[in-house]
């Protein structure tokens, strides 16, 4: 029997950068007891012996030869971003957060 | 004109008998006319729509060369990003959002002359399987505009039931193309993992994610699928290999001495009387065309459902933490002295709907330190095993089948508050995904309980795509002339408002 409380909640979306309100957290919290009883059957077959599959295809890193080639020009770049300022992403405040 | 097959209409092409712009007019018309009650398309572009149109057309004229489906209209997945056009995936944080490229797909779509007239529906970043999930309202079922299309893709299969158009791209991570193909009496084909490229697909599970052809028939299936396949050196994870030959493959016609696998554990207790009839006969008619019937057994494919439910969201949380409203998209909270933390909690809350948030939250959970190996590793566990369980069945068989889904359609509104009875939809597709090898669906007729389409599914091993174009199209060709007319004939005639 597995659950997450509402502050289990709280803390996964303060991970997942989600702002919940107190009545999405405790709906969440409610899903995930029905949720993760259900996806935990997993652990019934998975024995140590089994190999975890994390791809369908055996994948090798894949490179292109270092040659420069046509890229976008830097007004498609910034053409979706929300706020721009002398060619670049303006962002909000990133340092000092925590002041 | 619009009730014609995709290749039906490539030959009035070639033939002259009409023009790529007339065509595309034809069905802008049929969008104009009845998509204010399917609700199949997000973005019509009838001015790019026409402008290529117009330009295969003077190609035609001056006599160059084109290619087989060059002309012929298609709708694609909001999911799959195309220049200059409103691109959402189905969600409120890219609503205006225009990307500054063209996904793979799309620039073969172009290379063929293939006329793209619009965006279509999906559920949120195709999380779900009825287009409910939708930020911009739900796609209505033509066959019963009170029912689902399926999802995520049930625009681009409400397109095709709706004669809006005779072909367009959907993307399938656990059903995404089969569920509403069955669901609309239309065809979808999921390929091999790596037979399309995914650049410019935006990522929900990217080891799952592949892209793939909706039709009418299995040869249109074919026909796109041929168009849109192939080597990508923009997609690490695309297949350096031939395309399977699946258009040779449609038109073969002959299935004798095939032996087809019925995957014991994907019928019988949960599934729909109507849907278990219709595959009984789909399956009777095989063996009149000279199949083998097998019985396969795939004993963990019953943990599918939730390793999938575990691998997706893991993999989703990571891919959509793309989201975070500095370079693209939606900006909220950004006043003075906001912090960049702030604005990123405030946008998602706000952007993301109520099944990606679940989602987000399971994924992060679920890779979580502590909680890791009981559930993405034991996930994990659980693929290799689903593979072991293909390999094992097609040691026996040449295709596996079963129905694509449990029941038909079910009514909008019936599932949305139980994520678990939602889930359940794709409990037969599912296994294909985990593997990475192709599944198709094809109409195998109406539940007679309720009138309502049912899905045929063919699984083949992986690059071996033409063995269900082969199987689907002897099948199809088989209930063709049982029925008399095509299945879509028997639905009702939509109205416009």
């Amino acid at each position: 029997m597995s659950s997450l409380s509402r502050d289990d909640v709280a803390n996964l979306a303060r991970l997942a950068r989600i702002e919940m309100s107190e009545e999405e957290l405790i709906n969440l919290s409610n899903e995930f007891t029905v949720i993760l009883d259900a996806v935990a059957r997993v652990q019934e077959v998975a024995g140590a012996e089994v190999e975890p599959t994390s791809h369908p295809l055996p994948l090798r890193n894949v490179f292109r030869p270092d040659v420069v080639v046509a890229s976008l020009t830097t007004e498609a770049a910034l053409s979706g971003a929300p706020a721009q300022e002398d060619s670049r992403f303006r962002v909000p405040q990133i340092l000092g957060e925590e002041a | 004109m619009i009730h014609l097959t995709a290749s039906q209409m490539a030959s009035k092409l070639i033939a002259g008998e009409t023009t790529s712009v007339e065509l595309t007019q034809a069905h802008l018309h049929r969008i104009a006319e009845v998509d204010s009650n399917v609700h199949a398309f997000l973005f019509v572009d009838s001015k790019g729509a026409l402008e290529q149109a117009a330009a295969v057309d003077a190609k035609r004229s001056a006599g160059e060369k084109l290619a087989p489906l060059a002309g012929v209209p298609l709708a694609l997945k909001d999911v799959m990003v195309q220049k200059g056009i409103p691109t959402t995936a189905g969600s409120k944080i890219l609503e205006g959002w225009r990307p500054p490229y063209d996904s793979t797909v799309v620039t073969n779509l172009k290379n063929n002359g293939i006329v793209i007239l619009g965006k279509t529906n999906m559920d949120e970043f195709a999380m779900g399987s009825s287009t409910e999930n939708s930020a911009f309202g739900p796609t209505h079922n033509p066959w019963d505009l009170t029912r689902i299309p399926g999802g995520s893709g049930g625009g681009s299969s409400a397109a095709l039931a709706a004669f809006e158009a005779p072909l367009a791209i959907g993307t399938d991570t656990g059903g995404s193309i089969r569920q509403p193909a069955a669901v609309t009496g239309t065809v979808g084909v999921k390929p091999t993992y790596g037979g399309v490229s995914r650049f410019g697909l935006i990522a929900f599970s990217s080891s799952l994610d592949q892209a793939g052809p909706c039709a009418r028939t299995v040869l249109d299936a074919a026909l796109l699928h041929e168009a849109i396949a192939g080597h990508d050196p923009k997609d690490s994870t695309s297949i350096n290999a031939p395309v399977p030959q699946v258009v040779a493959a449609a038109k073969t016609g002959d299935v004798k001495g095939m032996k087809i696998g019925v995957v014991k554990e994907l019928n019988g207790e949960g599934y729909q009387s109507g849907v278990r009839l219709r595959f009984e006969e789909s399956l009777e008619l095989l063996a009149d065309a000279g199949a083998e019937i097998v019985e396969v057994s795939a004993p963990n494919f019953e943990y599918a459902l939730a390793a999938y439910y575990l691998i997706a969201p893991s993999e989703c949380s990571s891919n959509l933490a793309r989201f975070d409203a500095m370079r693209y998209g939606l900006r909220v909270g950004d006043v003075d002295g906001a912090s960049a933390e702030s604005v990123m909690n405030l946008t998602r809350e706000v952007g993301f709907g109520r099944e990606v948030k679940r989602r987000i939250i399971l994924g992060t959970y679920a890779l979580s330190s502590g909680y890791y190996d009981a559930y993405y590793g034991s996930a994990q566990k659980v693929r290799t095993l689903i593979t072991q369980d293909f390999n094992k069945a097609f040691e026996k068989c040449d295709v596996m089948v079963s129905p694509t889904c449990p029941t038909t359609a079910f009514k909008i509104g019936e599932k949305s508050n139980d994520p678990i009875a939602m889930y359940l939809n794709d409990i037969a597709t599912i296994p294909v995904n985990m593997a990475g090898i192709g599944g198709m669906s094809l109409p195998a007729g109406l539940a007679p309980e309720d009138g309502l389409p049912v899905g045929f599914q063919i699984m083949a091993p992986a690059m071996q795509d033409q063995r269900m174009y082969l199987v689907g199209a002897v099948l199809e060709a088989a209930l063709l002339t049982r029925w008399g007319a095509p299945l879509l004939s028997q639905a009702p005639e939509l109205v416009g408002k």
